[in-house]
């Protein structure tokens, strides 16, 4: 399923890059993509991985950028 | 942001006057410098420290608190704190010009409509848009967006479709015809009713469409994330090696000197400026874009589009109106009036163009009392019975199968071919028109070094052969079958170069398979059917194909600029690198390359989105 985030305050397009390189490492994540531009990140994941994949994925995003702000939208 | 703005002017301050006091204190200016450094950079040393902490170690605040401090621990005080201070700068205006060109897209989305006024009985209510259904009635006031699609059922008005369509001149509305949501009433209270919700309506299609925009990556971006990734580590490994191994290995070399250019190394190391500029250039490309009335939905189609060397057009509704009309009527043995009449109630009930404008030039009212056993034959026309008389109105393939001998022709148009009861009287002419700017589209091509257009219609030759002449295309293709329509883009494909991408252009249902095999599919006439939106890579919100003209050069214009900013950025840093390995280039002369890249960069890029004059 797909499920869409803003990072808010995403400052750093090399971070961009990163996280989406990262998110997209992640078990069960079948693809992903960050715009820069857009602060959008989509991704297309397995559902029953989603509880999972969440958490990771904002802590992978907290670690590279601190101060964005991750929305569901 | 601003706390950020003035920690670096009163840096500079201090900066400034640590540079020009005069003292004989040994410390004063030191600890001048110190201060400066501190209000500036203290910030950054921070985050760098914070993002180690997190397992985050090479990022640009750790590297520019290890060139600065490291700078300071050789004496270099005044370069430490000139870096932290351009690198201040820097990351100021490239957030300036980010916050600006996301607002630009966010200006776009101006064009969702807030509410609706329902009108229930007597009363107007001011209702959220998604409360609205088919079939109920809303007033637009003068000034106001149209809220959802719908058609006027009262009152005249002029409507400004600019943010929809990029057309600049107003459009004419009168009670009978159809509104787009998004688009804005000018002068006149309108009263229409409903015809699609919310959901479904112009403005949110579009929304959705621009709002998932770009999520293709361009081999321009692609290029740089891999570039940015190699460019620092290597950079910094370098840095390490300059300080290290010079040292051991030239005589009468200075450790400092070596530490000096290496940390000048560090503060060229970040690939900012590229990785920046070259989205925003692709963001602004697709920006500029829709100003005009095109939606591009990724940038990997604004390159693809650049390289555009074949242009395929479907005919009907594309090149020409989609409108028939009746040209001429030839009657044999009966009047013109009555061969029309009799063709018209034959095709009575078929929803077919052709029919319709059969329908239309008779005018009248349809007795359906006088018609029965109405008989479609596929490819070829339809029979019926009208007033016992039997009537087949068709093609000549329907005339050859009847064994009824026709008035041969070498006619441009269709030719409705009638007969009752066996015996021939007579043809109506019907053709489509060409769209006005069609011409001029097709000159234009030319003359930006498109190597063919071709056409395929599944019309007949004598026609598609008139319009290909008339237009100056190249090659076409006529009385193709949709599966044909696919087999002969194949062919096209096959005669371009291996960079080269062949465009097809179409508005019709049936051009679902051709949009999605061709390197970039391009839908016509705003908002067709979903499946013609989906399949294809580019959305032309009007029916103009000189927009496809436009859109081609936007994109030439956007390819250049981002090449521009790739050889700058990566020729710069390499010589800057070069002259600092070398030791002919201080780290001020770093910090000032690194950011005066950034800057014309990204200034360069906001020209993409500048397509006034295009």
């Amino acid at each position: 399923m797909k499920i869409k985030f803003i990072l808010e305050s995403l400052g750093c397009a090399n971070c961009a890059a990163k996280m989406e390189r990262l998110i997209g490492k992640l078990d069960g994540v079948i693809s992903i993509n960050v715009n820069f531009m857009t602060t959008k990140l989509i991704m297309e994941v397995e559902e029953e991985k989603i509880s999972v994949i969440i958490p990771a994925t904002e802590k992978i995003i907290k670690k590279i950028e601190p101060d964005v702000i991750l929305k569901k939208i | 942001m601003n706390k950020r703005l003035w920690r670096i002017i009163i840096g500079v301050i201090i900066f400034i006057i640590a540079i020009s006091i005069k003292s004989d204190l040994f410390w004063v200016k030191p600890v001048l410098f110190g201060i400066s450094y501190i209000v500036v950079g203290a910030s950054v040393v921070w985050s760098a420290i914070r993002n180690i902490i997190r397992g985050n170690v090479f990022d640009e605040n750790f590297l520019m608190s290890l060139a600065t401090i490291g700078a300071f621990a050789i004496g270099q005080y005044p370069e430490g704190v000139a870096v932290m201070i351009f690198y201040g700068v820097g990351e100021l205006f490239e957030n300036y010009a980010l916050a600006k060109s996301r607002k630009s897209i966010s200006s776009l989305m101006d064009i969702r409509p807030d509410y609706a006024n329902l009108k229930n009985g007597d009363e107007i209510f001011k209702v959220d848009p998604n409360d609205v259904h088919i079939g109920d009635i809303i007033v637009i006031k003068p000034g106001e967006k149209i809220p959802v699609d719908c058609t006027v059922i009262d009152g005249f008005s002029m409507i400004d479709t600019s943010s929809i369509t990029g057309e600049a001149v107003p459009r004419d509305i009168l009670p009978g015809n159809e509104l787009l949501s998004g688009c804005i009433n000018i002068n006149g209270v309108l009263t229409a009713e409903v015809t699609k919700e919310f959901g479904e309506s112009t403005v949110s299609k579009i929304l959705d469409l621009v709002e998932n925009v770009s999520s293709k990556k361009s081999n321009s971006e692609q290029f740089i994330t891999k570039f940015a990734r190699y460019y620092t580590p290597v950079v910094v490994i370098l840095a390490l090696c300059l300080a290290i191994i010079p040292p051991l290995v030239i005589s009468g070399a200075h450790f400092s000197d070596w530490l000096y250019r290496s940390l000048s190394f560090l503060v060229v190391s970040c690939p900012c400026a590229l990785v920046i500029s070259i989205p925003l250039s692709f963001f602004g490309g697709i920006g500029g874009a829709s100003k005009h009335g095109i939606l591009i939905k990724g940038s990997n189609y604004l390159e693809a589009l650049s390289k555009a060397e074949i242009v395929v057009f479907d005919k009907t509704g594309t090149l020409t109106k989609g409108v028939f009309n009746v040209q001429d009527i030839h009657a044999v043995n009966i009047s013109e009036e009555e061969l029309l009449k009799i063709t018209a109630y034959a095709e009575s009930y078929s929803n077919h163009p052709i029919s319709l404008s059969i329908k239309r030039a008779y005018g009248y009212e349809i007795d359906n009392t006088q018609i029965s056993e109405v008989n479609e034959i596929p490819g070829q026309g339809v029979s019926a019975l009208i007033n016992s008389k039997i009537v087949i109105v068709g093609n000549i393939k329907l005339m050859n199968a009847m064994n009824i001998s026709y008035y041969k022709n070498e006619l441009v148009g269709t030719v409705v071919h009638v007969a009752i009861d066996n015996k021939y009287v007579g043809y109506i002419l019907i053709s489509d028109e060409i769209k006005p700017d069609a011409a001029k589209t097709i000159k234009a091509l030319k003359k930006s070094n498109i190597k063919k257009c071709a056409m395929l219609t599944g019309d007949n030759k004598i026609i598609a052969a008139k319009i290909s002449n008339d237009l100056g295309l190249d090659e076409f293709y006529a009385e193709l079958l949709p599966n044909d329509k696919v087999d002969k883009l194949e062919k096209l494909l096959s005669e371009k170069s291996a960079k080269g991408k062949l465009v097809y252009v179409g508005d019709g249902i049936n051009d679902a398979p051709v949009l999605a095999r061709a390197d970039i599919g391009i839908a016509m006439g705003g908002l067709g059917s979903d499946a013609t939106i989906e399949a294809s890579d580019i959305v032309i919100m009007t029916d103009e194909p000189s927009k496809i003209v436009t859109a081609i050069k936007i994109s030439q214009k956007t390819i250049k600029i981002a090449n521009q900013n790739i050889v700058f950025a990566i020729g710069v840093k390499i010589i800057v690198l070069v002259l600092c390995a070398v030791g002919l280039a201080t780290m001020w002369a770093a910090i000032f390359a690194d950011i005066g890249v950034t800057i014309i960069a990204v200034l360069n890029a906001f020209r993409a989105l500048n397509v006034k004059n295009i």
